[in-house]
């Protein structure tokens, strides 16, 4: 039997970026929150510090600071036709797990979105008109501007410490900027941090070219800095263990270095660790969350009986809690009804390996983000008329690290073993440079997720299921822009290139990307949305959702400065609105 | 799922896994009014040391040992696999959670499933590795009257490699392609890893590429493009200045 708990104002299922956010947020609105967490506590000094952080067996290969798939994973096929199988181990996508979540092992790049994004599905129809959309592709807008997200945009960059050079300062074109980011009120927070050699090459051959690279905005702190919480990060060191590790400077815009030692304190906030909500609870209506159920690390069950039930656990893991819970009407591809796991979408990675002969890039000499972007083939950037696709991608020349073990880079006819491998390997390391694409992926009828009939979780529960493959809008999106990536690796003077562009299926056997979108989306119809532009649910209207489930579909940047301003747009409702009269925010 | 209870076997189950995915000293705690501060709770990783082996056979170090070899030759580049202690990083490897697939989702049904789905089988790393093994000195008992791998010339070490890389080294169950795969991966981390973890012994693999290890700061270095970097690499608990460095 399941023991009660005494009732609090506030549960957040996940305590990562946004749950982080919403509790110091909503504990000074004074509010009684409790977070639960499934995966254990974290912090620098006792779980990163830098005597064990530059560990690339543990963390970069074994992935220490994960979810591991044996506490609960995703079922995958590309098509409805097929079974689908359990991811068994994690390669393609890694979810967070533990305080802090994916803010501890991300690398930092913290972008806003083109500011057609947000009406994606408007601005292509004026354009190219509505022929310009697949039939089988359900774009949609979000609920809001980007005018209207601005100001919260500019609050996560603040709380983060972002690094970077505006490209837009209320609507006036600044030089060494992004020019076609969306008007900015401010400039970052903090000065680009200083480039490697690899970026600085990609940087000048692009200027070459006529395109306008800029510095990526990076959570990396480029000096010393305290954020309106209070709370100092120090200087990132270019350590060259960033992604999938924490960090050991306090230099990584985290949780842990951004909110925690503010929230902390506080006596109207606790903490959970190694417990799993196992679902929100609802009243004899349907109509009303009573708060959660979850399992301790003993077995123990508890209910945690709360007014407010905020789910912000990792995208894909918040359409389960929803599923599982009986939350919104699960979508059925084979009708388009219902909207639970519908528009799933992810990030259509590419890549271009340009070899520059004597070089020393030093490529273990760097932060995550470090590194030089170029939006010019990035969302409606470009003329698309006759392309026959639509969205586009950030072009990126970034030095994330030199760990040899998964940071080698070699062209397919290198000897793979060998004396000529250790000869190629030797020489490739310090002078082939990997640049990348990250793309934008639209959402289709058939790209969903749904719940496994077969497989389970430890406690019982059917895992989720992904069904997703490469539609050829992306695929031709990803043609064109790798061709453009890699007529920059030319113009870098390249002796050898490699350019490979995305192909089907889409498989889980090569790490692409974390920026899992969907199948929880807000807009402004409940019959093609999860949630309303608050990520309040339509159908329960105390549960609130936050996190990339939200992204009506996917756009070729980083997702978490969307993440971001969500969250506050969304907390700046309840703190101003909800808490005043609970109820639905936007009338059904 | 509305209301779906869950039974008194799953929860015990579920609560010795979860307990088993955490080694540390990590136990759920409600926290709240102070950053809670508990020693130890991310202990260096103990450092392997030669001698005896945690999991192989003599005979299955023998091969591995062989494998990693003719992997990573020894030449002026670089001492060979052995001597730099593959074998003796993928022994405590195979003996640890990485052999037991600790944290990976091993239940069933197992599927073959398309390429894509990716990882489906039900052994373990520590057994594919003993059956594997177990039917390349098989192969080659036949093969080299009477010899295992580890006692046939590098030459036709090579080439069995070659033949398993390829796929077409018929082993009778193991898949060849797959166990090259493992045992390849696993040879590049015992060249590359962290000292602590057995392999990489003088941190041969770093030098060989200039890797600086676990040196942790290079800011005085960002913007000096196409100059060497000049320090030695450094472990995690292995430093050339150190004393206690044997």
């Amino acid at each position: 039997m399941a023991t009660k708990l005494p009732h609090k104002d506030v549960v957040i299922i996940g305590l990562g970026w946004t749950g982080s956010i919403l509790a110091y947020e909503l504990t000074g609105a004074g509010l009684d929150v409790v977070a639960i967490e499934r995966g254990p506590w974290r912090d620098t000094a006792t779980d990163f510090p830098p005597a064990t952080a530059p560990d690339e067996l543990r963390y970069g290969v074994h992935l220490d600071l994960f979810q591991r798939p044996a506490q609960s994973t995703v079922t995958l096929r590309n098509k409805t036709s097929q079974t689908a199988l359990p991811v068994r181990q994690f390669i393609s996508f890694l979810p967070g797990n533990g305080v802090g979540g994916a803010g501890v092992h991300w690398n930092g790049m913290t972008y806003r979105f083109s500011e057609s994004d947000y009406q994606v599905k408007s601005h292509v129809t004026q354009r190219y008109g509505k022929s310009a959309i697949p039939d089988d592709m359900t774009l949609q807008d979000y609920p809001m501007t980007y005018a209207e997200l601005e100001p919260h945009f500019d609050k996560f960059e603040k709380l983060l410490g972002i690094g970077g050079k505006a490209g837009n300062l209320r609507g006036t074109i600044q030089k060494g900027g992004d020019p076609f980011e969306g008007p900015r009120t401010n400039e970052y927070p903090n000065p680009p941090d200083k480039q490697p050699l690899g970026p600085t090459l990609f940087a000048k051959a692009a200027e070459t070219l006529g395109y306008h690279p800029f510095p990526v905005p990076s959570a990396n702190m480029s000096q010393s800095y305290t954020n309106p919480l209070g709370v100092t990060l120090g200087q990132c060191s270019f350590c060259g263990f960033c992604e999938r590790f924490g960090c050991g400077n306090y230099a990584k815009s985290s949780p842990q270095t951004c909110v925690l030692p503010a929230l902390m304190p506080r006596k109207n906030f606790e903490a959970r660790t190694l417990c799993n909500v196992t679902r929100i609870n609802l009243d004899s209506t349907g109509k009303k969350a009573t708060g959660v159920t979850y399992v301790d690390q003993h077995g123990a069950e508890f209910t945690q009986p709360a007014d407010l039930v905020l789910v912000c656990s990792f995208s894909f893991n918040a359409v389960h809690m929803l599923l599982v819970s009986g939350i919104g009407k699960p979508y059925d591809p084979t009708t388009g009804k219902g909207v639970v796991g519908r528009n799933y979408a992810y990030q259509c990675t590419s890549g271009v390996l340009v070899k520059l002969d004597n070089t020393l890039l030093n490529p273990f000499i760097s932060s995550g983000v470090g590194g030089m972007a170029l939006n010019d083939f990035n969302g409606d950037n470009f003329d698309h008329s006759g392309l026959g696709f639509i969205g586009g991608a950030v072009l990126q020349a970034t030095q994330t690290g030199g760990r040899p073990i998964t940071q080698i880079n070699s062209f397919g006819d290198d000897p793979k073993w060998g004396a000529g491998w250790k000869k190629s390997v030797k020489e490739n390391y310090q002078t082939i440079y990997a640049l990348g694409t990250q793309g934008s992926v639209y959402p289709y009828k058939d790209s969903y997720l749904d719940l496994d009939p077969t497989y389970k979780d430890p406690y019982g529960v059917p895992l989720l299921r992904m069904t997703f493959d490469w539609h050829p809008n992306e695929l031709k999106m990803s043609a064109f822009v790798t061709e453009k990536l890699a007529d920059v690796g030319k113009a870098m003077g390249a002796s050898r290139l490699a350019a490979s562009s995305r192909k089907a299926p889409y498989s889980v056997t090569a790490y692409q990307t974390t920026h899992n979108t969907g199948g929880a989306v807000t807009g402004d119809n409940p019959h093609t949305s999860v949630v309303n532009k608050f990520g309040q649910s339509w159908d329960v209207h105390n549960v609130f959702v936050y996190g990339a489930a939200l992204f009506p579909q996917n756009s070729g940047m980083n997702p978490t400065g969307t993440v971001g301003a969500l969250t506050y747009f969304s907390v700046d409702a309840i703190k101003s609105q909800y808490l005043k009269n609970p109820g639905p925010l936007v009338p059904v | 799922m509305v209301g779906h209870i869950l039974s008194r076997r799953h929860l015990l189950s579920s609560a010795a896994l979860i307990a088993a995915l955490y080694s540390s000293s990590a136990s759920a705690a409600a926290i709240s009014g102070q950053l809670p501060w508990q020693p130890d709770t991310n202990a260096m990783p103990p450092q392997v040391k030669p001698g005896t082996w945690a999991y192989f056979t003599p005979d299955e170090a023998a091969a591995v040992e062989a494998l990693a070899d003719r992997l990573i030759p020894a030449d002026e580049l670089s001492p060979g696999g052995k001597d730099v202690g593959v074998a003796a990083y993928i022994d405590a490897q195979l003996a640890g959670d990485f052999g037991k697939d600790t944290g990976l989702y091993m239940q069933p049904p197992f599927a073959d499933g398309l390429p894509g789905q990716g990882f489906q089988s039900a052994l373990t790393p520590a057994a594919r590795y003993r059956k594997s093994i177990a039917a390349l000195n098989d192969y080659c008992r036949k093969a080299y009257l009477g010899k295992v791998f580890a006692d046939i010339p590098a030459a036709d070490q090579d080439q069995i490699i070659s033949k398993m890389e390829a796929g077409t080294l018929s082993l009778g169950g193991p898949n060849s392609k797959a166990f090259f795969q493992l045992v390849w991966q696993n040879t590049k981390e015992g060249f590359f890893a962290d000292p602590i973890y057995g392999g990489n012994r003088g941190m041969a693999g770093w030098k060989m590429i200039g890797f600086p290890g676990a040196r942790y700061d290079y800011r005085d270095w960002v913007e000096k493009h196409n100059q060497p970097y000049p320090l030695p690499p450094v472990g995690m608990a292995d430093h050339p200045d150190w004393k206690s460095h044997v």
